[in-house]
């Protein structure tokens, strides 16, 4: 036997040779190609790099005190905004994904409701919100009716999706006692869903609260408008307070929601 | 099994007394609180506007049929340049995030102490701003343009896909990794060996996943003058011209059917 030196290589992410050397091509070309239309303004970058050194020194310390009140007024609405539009964002997602459900719902409520979120999913909240604010006025009424629209479309899908993986032999078992709709419901499905649904509830709350902070941009109230005007003057020092502010809410959302949903699980 | 005995009979019952008590006082707290936030909410509306939205909504649709179909040679371009920020975005976001997740994720961190929670600040910071407001950021730092919205998008998405994947490390099977160290591998090599293969559909599902969401972000960035499609948006809602805000509702809606369409013909691939 002839003493031949083999080397084994690991196999490749995508086999096929060809196909991988043409997605290798492709995305050269487009990055090429890509970074090649990018249009930047070199100079107004460089003027920028010592703003850029002004804003990171703002953090170093932030300064809460000067604009507290814009600031307080902006996070309490914010705040509340969060806390209307995710319970009625919830409330009208539930019937919206039970008729989103294939397995409960005859098909022409299926596609009615499916619509619906369809519709909600497509475009941003921010987009939502501009319009909202042209219909319904400047304010938080506009910015918590465009974050309870994109709740829905958020919530009622992934309802819809768990009702329909949910395990049909307990359902059916309920219905062979004899169960009315609504107790089939309350009894089969609810206690399947419930457990993934109140921890998606809380994930929610934090992205409405996330996106409560730029609805504002567009007039649509909460502590958008107050970081915008912030950046806005320049003043990196009030600018670093509210970020801070925002992260550390968000912070706190994400560790009650962990633990909301550890217990429920 | 809770029961309920009333007048000698057994009714079954679906919870305990206590659980049944704590279950209508936390009802009654939710509700109280959101019927707190629902005043104040109602106390800052004028709700004259509101009452008269009907009549604005309907004026609004007249408004903007039929869209101005000639405006679109003017947005192909911004279409393009939202395309890119969105995919430069995403690649420079997991070229920053793969080192981050390694750093994050508790069985390949270089320290449980030192690392892992900077990275972990790293991710929850990332995360909690929204694109649009590092788009504020960066357009009063480098100037408008589409290169603050590719870092806008970056920035947003290191979280994103840092957390996901550190997740996926921190589920692999960690035998494959102690055969491949048996071998006397070295670090990198059992990096490259043992966990890379194991967490490939992961990342690439990620990516995949967050070029996605960054196409739609990337849309109205532009709003905060941070380049794309959305500087039109911009523009045509501050001159009124709501021919042209329907075109470019229209141009958005096509872009991100078509990117939902090869996201989910890329994933079908990968699983």
């Amino acid at each position: 036997m002839s003493a031949t030196l083999r080397t084994w290589h690991k196999p490749p992410f995508i086999r096929n040779a060809r196909l991988r050397w043409a997605l290798w091509l492709v995305a050269g070309i487009y990055i090429a190609f890509g970074l090649g239309t990018l249009e930047v303004n070199w100079g107004r970058v460089i003027d920028g790099v010592p703003r850029g050194h002004r804003f990171l020194a703002a953090f170093f310390p932030p300064d809460f005190a000067a604009r507290w009140d814009a600031i307080a007024s902006g996070l309490a609405e914010s705040v509340w905004m969060t806390v209307t539009s995710t319970v009625v964002g919830v409330a009208l997602s539930i019937p919206i994904g039970l008729g989103a459900a294939r397995n409960l719902a005859p098909l022409p409520v299926y596609l009615a409701c499916r619509s619906v979120v369809a519709l909600s999913r497509t475009f941003p909240e921010i987009i939502l919100a501009i319009f909202f604010v042209k219909i319904f006025g400047f304010g938080p009424f506009a910015g918590f009716l465009a974050l309870s629209l994109a709740t829905i479309g958020f919530y009622a899908k992934l309802l819809a999706e768990d009702i329909e993986d949910m395990d049909p032999a307990q359902a059916e078992a309920v219905r062979a006692t004899g169960a009315s709709w609504f107790q089939w419901l309350n009894y089969a499905v609810q206690p399947q869903v419930m457990p993934r649904m109140v921890g998606l509830s809380m994930y929610r709350l934090d992205i409405n609260f996330r996106e409560s902070a730029v609805v504002g941009i567009v007039g649509g109230g909460g502590i958008g408008a107050t970081l915008n005007t912030a950046f806005d003057r320049y003043e990196f020092e009030t600018a670093a307070a509210i970020l801070l502010l925002i992260i550390g809410i968000v912070m706190v959302l994400e560790y009650a929601s962990s633990i909301i949903r550890a217990k429920v699980q | 099994m809770p029961v309920l005995e009333r007048q000698g009979e057994r009714a079954w019952r679906r919870h305990e007394r206590i659980r049944q008590l704590a279950g209508w006082a936390g009802w009654l707290i939710g509700t109280a609180i959101f019927v707190y936030c629902w005043q104040l909410l109602s106390g800052k509306t004028i709700w004259a506007f509101v009452s008269d939205a009907h009549s604005q909504a309907a004026d609004l649709a007249v408004r903007m049929v039929p869209p101005r179909w000639s405006y679109m040679e003017g947005l192909w371009r911004p279409l393009w340049d939202t395309i890119n920020i969105a995919t430069l975005g995403t690649l420079m976001a997991l070229v920053i995030a793969v080192p981050v997740a390694f750093c994050a994720a508790r069985n390949t961190t270089p320290s449980v102490l030192l690392v892992r929670p900077v990275a972990l600040f790293v991710i929850v910071s990332s995360r909690s701003i929204n694109s649009l407001i590092w788009a504020l950021m960066l357009v009063t730092i480098i100037g408008p343009g589409v290169l603050a919205g590719v870092l806008a998008i970056g920035f947003r998405s290191i979280g994103f896909c840092a957390k996901l994947l550190y997740e996926a490390i921190e589920e692999i099977d960690p035998s494959q990794v102690e055969a491949v160290s048996a071998t006397g591998a070295s670090g990198p090599q059992v990096l490259t060996y043992g966990i890379v293969p194991q967490i490939m559909p992961a990342f690439a599902g990620i990516a995949v996943f967050r070029w996605d969401i960054n196409i739609r972000e990337s849309t109205v960035l532009g709003l905060v003058g941070a380049g794309g499609i959305g500087v039109q948006l911009n523009a045509s809602l501050a001159s009124v011209a709501w021919t042209q805000v329907s075109l470019i509702l229209l141009a958005i809606l096509g872009t991100v059917i078509v990117s939902e369409w090869v996201s989910a013909k890329v994933r079908h691939a990968i699983i």
